[in-house]
């Protein structure tokens, strides 16, 4: 187990909303970088973040945030920083205002509180626009301004719920080599997103949720390795004579299936033991009989592991 | 995106913990929360209720111009600041401002980010409670002069200057203006709670505004159950209840004054507590 005050650990944690279940059973020690929720709609994503948050309370279990328990705002919010996915603002307030604004509100003095404001809205790209009203905002420059908040007072954990909704794609890259450099620099990044293969792209580990549970968590290809027996890791080589490979590699007691790829290039492996095909498949390639072009997993990554684990309930 | 910007570098702690911190964030509420109070489009509905009095007044002075002494004056005023003032412009106002400094908020889904502030939430309690103490009384008292100057000023201007200069004018003024005062934090404690307490506020407040009308009615204890009461208990000029009032003892005011505020100091607390635990759920509000 790890430090306390170092990672976000949920005991057993449930949430119901009436005898609606929202999670359910959660255990989890998050450590710093970057950790996505991934899941389809109503899967307990944002009842977790708001879990994290203290905006919602367990109904049963333990949730501290790097040691605070998520009932003393006063503290918890001194560390983290939450991009929620309200699209909604205090009214007739400028960006500028409204960072500032809730950062007084923080305690910080009205000098500390100016210069957070800039350098964050500076870190979003948003200090040109800083004092117009958030209500003649775009929908991107509300994000934009919403994570601006979030990050305002330099928290070590920041919680963000689909932080890259509403982006243009040169934003959306932007966005997430800022994540990156954060979690380079030791926060704890806990996002939330749809979209797999941006997870993929920048996430350190997944927890996947479906129906209030959580499915699997860890690294993708930890996670991916671990159904390697319900679900046999797909590796496509590309080579001269597919046949002559399958006939060599079939000998193998953990190849499942070998398929000839229809431009009769490649071929198709099924294996329970991808690590000992390769050594196999080394051997096999050291003899000279068959040039390979190119060795590559086909189902390593999130999309795979979310159809196998979410998509076929 | 500046990516390359250093995050946690420069890294700016809120060292204290105390009295200060709090009384800093309390600050930093009411600036938000003033701003709201008097310049959002919600307190339109605020403005338009404090102006009916003294429209109301104005109109009954151009229409009907009295000739009665200055005593009968003190008498009408009585019954007017009573019925118009205290029990339909300060009580609604007071509902329409402290209700909507947690509910308008629920409604406008932007509670959260103050619920994502390093704020006590009992800090942010008191904060918002002050700013709206401070909106209602200014209001109020202003609508209280303002009346109380339109019935004696408009007519018979020397008789009246005699009356505040000379007379009891100041005097009545002074405690009309601390009722208002004190009904703004009694009524003001108790709608700030139901607007935390209940989804739709509307109903208790209606509950509370026909309980504080039947309080005439009510036996000696009962009325004690009640903000009214300890209110009527300081009006100058006593008032008629009617025929059919069960009559009680008006409450010292050493007993009204102190007791009002204790109370609303446990509502308060009541408060506090309720919003601790209070979550953001803005899809079951």
């Amino acid at each position: 187990m790890r430090n306390p005050s170092e990672t976000i650990i949920f005991d057993n944690v449930s949430k119901f909303y009436g005898e609606i279940l929202g999670v359910n059973r959660v255990s989890l020690e998050i450590p710093s970088g970057i950790t996505s929720l991934v899941g389809p709609n109503g899967a307990g994503k944002t009842t977790l973040m708001n879990l994290m948050t203290g905006l919602l309370r367990p109904t049963r279990g333990k949730l501290t945030v790097l040691g605070i328990p998520t009932d003393r705002p006063e503290l918890l919010f001194r560390k983290l920083g939450y991009c929620s996915q309200f699209d909604s603002f205090p009214r007739g307030l400028t960006g500028r205002e409204f960072i500032n604004s809730f950062l007084m509100v923080s305690g910080f003095t009205r000098r500390q509180a100016g210069d957070l404001t800039v350098k964050a809205l500076e870190r979003v790209e948003l200090l040109p626009a800083a004092d117009r009203k958030i209500g003649a905002y775009s929908k991107g420059m509300r994000q934009r301004v919403r994570l601006a908040q979030s990050i305002a007072h330099q928290p070590s954990v920041l919680i963000l719920d689909e932080p890259l909704n509403g982006l243009d794609p040169m934003v959306r890259a932007e966005t997430i080599a800022l994540f990156k450099q954060f979690a380079a620099d030791g926060l704890h990044l806990i996002i939330s997103s749809h979209i797999l293969h941006e997870v993929d792209m920048m996430s350190d580990r997944v927890v996947l949720l479906n129906n209030g549970y959580v499915v699997a968590e860890g690294a993708i290809h930890g996670v991916r390795d671990e159904m390697d027996v319900e679900h046999p890791a797909q590796i496509l080589i590309r080579c001269d004579q597919p046949s002559v490979l399958a006939s060599r590699i079939f000998q193998h007691s953990d190849i499942v299936e070998a398929r000839v790829h229809d431009d009769r290039q490649g071929l198709f492996v099924k294996t329970r033991s991808p690590d000992q095909f390769y050594l196999s498949l080394n051997e096999v390639v050291a003899q000279g009989q068959i040039t390979v072009e190119s060795i590559a997993p086909v189902d390593d990554d999130l999309s795979a592991v979310y159809e196998y684990l979410i998509g076929a309930q | 995106m500046s990516a390359n910007a250093e995050t946690v570098q420069s890294r700016i702690e809120i060292k204290d913990a105390s009295f200060s911190l709090w009384l800093r964030q309390v600050g930093a509420i009411l600036r938000l929360e003033l701003k709201k109070n008097f310049f959002s489009r919600r307190s339109v509905l605020v403005y338009l209720l404090a102006l009916m009095p003294i429209g109301l007044l104005t109109l009954v002075e151009i229409i009907n111009p009295p000739g009665r002494t200055s005593q009968q004056f003190l008498s009408i005023y009585s019954i007017f600041y009573n019925a118009m003032i205290l029990r339909t412009v300060v009580f609604f106002g007071c509902a329409w401002i402290f209700m909507n400094l947690f509910r308008g908020e629920i409604v406008d889904r932007s509670l959260h980010y103050y619920f994502l502030s390093a704020v006590r939430r009992e800090v942010l309690v008191a904060g918002k409670y002050i700013s709206g103490l401070l909106t209602s009384i200014v209001l109020f008292t202003t609508v209280t002069v303002v009346c109380m100057l339109l019935v004696f000023f408009s007519h018979y201007y020397a008789e009246s200057s005699r009356l505040f200069l000379d007379g009891p004018g100041m005097n009545h003024l002074f405690w009309y203006l601390t009722i208002t005062v004190l009904a703004c934090i009694g009524y003001g404690a108790f709608f700030l709670v139901v607007g935390l307490f209940f989804r739709n506020p509307i109903i208790p407040a209606l509950v509370l505004y026909g309980w504080e009308w039947i309080n005439f009615l009510l036996p000696p204890l009962l009325k004690k159950i009640s903000v009214i009461h300890y209110l009527n208990s300081l009006v100058p000029v006593p008032l008629s209840e009617g025929p059919f009032a069960v009559v009680a003892e008006p409450t010292p005011a050493w007993i009204s004054i102190p007791g009002l505020i204790i109370v609303t100091a446990l509502v308060l607390f009541a408060a506090g507590t309720r919003i601790r635990r209070m979550e953001v759920r803005y899809g079951s509000d």
